[in-house]
């Protein structure tokens, strides 16, 4: 194998080459301000609306609906701000265990500045406890921040029964839905979401931008606080290039949505029916629960996350691990804790996820591979069993 | 990922005596599943030398490399010469570990200082002591341990601390337990300063933990040529030798670190 084998695409995606293609004439031809007078600048202008169009067709929302962000964590961190800052009686912020960082340290952030944060748990599948949730519901509480589906295990959750609660209850919804777009269908005229966050570089358009989706009539306050741009709503002269893409990017996903749920899951159940089969003693974490098609979460008992990633990657192959000893804290993933999953499989997971530009050699490569990685790493162990 | 020098990766990747030995004199454990690394260590001792040594280890590339290196540093030695080992001459010889794999070291030295209390017969502490207690759970890492610590390396930060031994590294609700630790220990300890060799040993561990792999990275290397009246004399090697910028990095770099590390009074000068 001469190149990459890529099952990392819950870190990031590759640039789709159409995406590029779209995107090249606004750097050095179409380099005009949005905001401008002139035509030149108007032109780009009318650009972007129809990828907001685009952005928008992909979630069932309104073009007005959509605001573009440098990306998922300052839309996650925009959400929370705008429903604190617009509901100052308000101090009280319900969220779950598993969320991203962009979601848990902003709430960690806000818990040392006054406010209350409530983080709901999950079972042992991954599940949210949805009673828990509905109960921790306070007089004072502004949102309710809960993930579309799980970055590390790909669970989904029920967003549109969370978002009925909330209702219920009169409280705002937001939804991280990084990984959930373009994978999953979603359609935002079915369900009571106000607030939805997006980042581009998970579905093939560059890093460093994002949408905010912000329900038409909600009260919102911006976060960067600037110029015009955005309505108002987000200051900063706009990404242009990187916007374009992002339209481009939501329209491809949209035509594509079919094959991620039948082509690409095809590929993610192939590896984990392999690895299970081919090696024992392992645990596909969040198997019971509703799984985005292109994650497959999996866990080697008694051997060390970072200790497969860097024989997977002796073999080009790139996946990524919750093991603690891979990003530098000493605890395994904080979303595998909260599934109370057992330290001895917690420290040696991996993650393996697809996108549409991987193949069944990909598949094969792993399953060639990684037999002899966990038996080489077993024979290392002093635990045996 | 993390960046490993290539001799950690010449152990990770081709560990050297691993497995058991059936008719061991001492087998040891340290580590536990839960922390995520776990050390076994097999020594075959004869007439006071250790005659063979096998290792089993579950962790991270580093914990693995740790342990190949041990194994290899203890075989055909006296005990007496491997009672002086320190964690500090394992990364030494793995050409340097990054800060927060020091404790990887740490796991190894530990294991063979156990397995020689074993051999002599002294209790391994599984009890605590009198005024031993726990501070970090999350670890199981006592008041004891990390004052230790702070004496052997000099520590002088809640996150040194938690390099060195794991504690504060999880829950992270022992922190403040472990600065106050930490202030008494130097309150205590304020009066006496430290001596010329303490400086050294201090100089040595933080150029081989520290400076060695950042220099190490730009294909660079440093050595450590002398020390006298504060003054720390080095000598720049490999891509640093030749480069227009070293006396930036000397002034910049590494007096900025050794300052800040062992002692605000030194400074550093090329041979």
């Amino acid at each position: 194998m001469n190149r990459e084998v890529y099952l990392d695409n819950n870190a990031t995606t590759k640039v789709a080459p159409e995406v590029l293609q779209e995107m090249l004439p606004y750097f050095c031809e179409y380099y005009g301000n949005p905001s401008s007078a002139h035509n030149f600048g108007a032109n780009v202008r009318k650009r972007i609306d129809a990828a907001r169009e685009k952005v928008a067709q992909l979630i069932g929302a309104l073009p007005e609906e959509i605001i573009f962000t440098s990306g998922g964590t300052e839309s996650d961190n925009t959400a929370i701000h705008s429903a604190l800052a617009t509901q100052p009686n308000k101090k009280h912020i319900i969220t779950s265990k598993v969320e991203h960082p962009a979601v848990l340290n902003y709430c960690k952030y806000l818990e040392k500045n006054g406010y209350k944060v409530s983080y709901i748990n999950v079972d042992e599948d991954g599940n949210i406890d949805l009673p828990e949730l509905e109960n921790s519901i306070r007089q004072d509480t502004a949102i309710i921040s809960i993930m579309y589906a799980n970055n590390e295990t790909g669970v989904i959750f029920p967003i549109k029964r969370i978002a009925e609660i909330a209702k219920n209850h009169g409280v705002l919804v937001h939804t991280d839905a990084v990984q959930a777009v373009g994978k999953i269908p979603i359609n935002l005229k079915d369900m009571q979401i106000d607030m939805l966050s997006i980042s581009g570089h998970k579905i093939h358009s560059p890093k460093g931008i994002g949408v905010l989706y912000i329900r038409k009539n909600l009260k919102f306050k911006p976060f960067i606080i600037g110029g015009h741009q955005e309505n108002g709503l987000r200051a900063g002269t706009e990404n242009v290039a990187s916007i374009i893409g992002l339209g481009k990017a939501c329209e491809l996903a949209l035509k594509n949505i079919d094959y991620e749920n039948t082509k690409v899951r095809e590929l993610r159940d192939k590896l984990e029916c392999g690895l299970v089969e081919k090696i024992k003693l392992t645990k596909v974490n969040g198997k019971n629960a509703e799984r985005l098609p292109n994650t497959l979460n999996i866990s080697f008992k008694n051997v060390e996350g970072e200790a497969i990633l860097l024989y997977l990657n002796e073999k080009r192959i790139c996946a990524s691990s919750g093991s603690a000893c891979t990003t530098g804290s000493l605890e395994p993933s904080h979303v595998l804790m909260a599934m109370k999953t057992p330290f001895e499989y917690a420290h040696g997971s991996i993650r393996f996820s697809f996108s549409k530009y991987n193949t069944i050699e990909d598949v094969d490569c792993v399953l060639a591979e990684m037999p002899a990685i966990i038996e080489k790493l077993r024979n290392l162990s002093p635990f045996q069993d | 990922m993390w960046e490993y020098s290539d001799k950690v990766k010449e152990h990770f990747f081709n560990p050297h005596n691993v497995g058991k030995i059936d008719d061991a004199d001492v087998v040891v454990e340290v580590g536990s599943a839960a922390c995520g690394d776990a050390l076994k260590l097999y020594l075959k001792i004869d007439n006071d030398v250790i005659t063979d040594a096998k290792f089993q280890t579950y962790g991270c590339g580093s914990a693995i490399a740790s342990s190949s290196v041990l194994t290899d540093m203890i075989i055909g030695k006296k005990l007496d010469e491997v009672k002086t080992i320190t964690n500090e001459d394992i990364v030494k010889i793995l050409g340097g570990l990054p800060p927060a794999k020091i404790h990887c070291s740490v796991m190894a030295q530990e294991a063979i200082e156990k397995a020689l209390n074993v051999y002599y017969g002294k209790a391994a502490e599984e009890k605590l002591a009198d005024g031993e207690y726990i501070v970090c759970h999350c670890f199981n890492v006592s008041n004891f341990k990390i004052e230790k610590v702070l004496k052997e390396h000099n520590l002088q930060t809640v996150e040194e601390v938690t390099h060195y031994t794991k504690a504060g590294g999880a829950c992270g609700k022992c922190k403040p337990n472990i600065e106050k630790i930490i202030q008494e220990y130097y309150k205590k300890g304020a009066a006496k300063k430290m001596t010329n060799l303490e400086k050294i040993e201090r100089i040595k561990s933080v150029i081989n933990s520290e400076i060695r792999p950042a220099l190490q990275n730009d294909g660079g290397d440093i050595e450590l040529i002398d020390f006298k009246n504060d003054v720390v004399i080095v000598k720049l090697r490999g891509a640093c030798g030749g480069c227009p910028m070293a006396k930036m990095t000397l002034k910049n770099f590494v007096e900025e670190v050794l300052k800040e590390k062992v002692d605000a009074n030194l400074t550093v000068e090329e041979e």
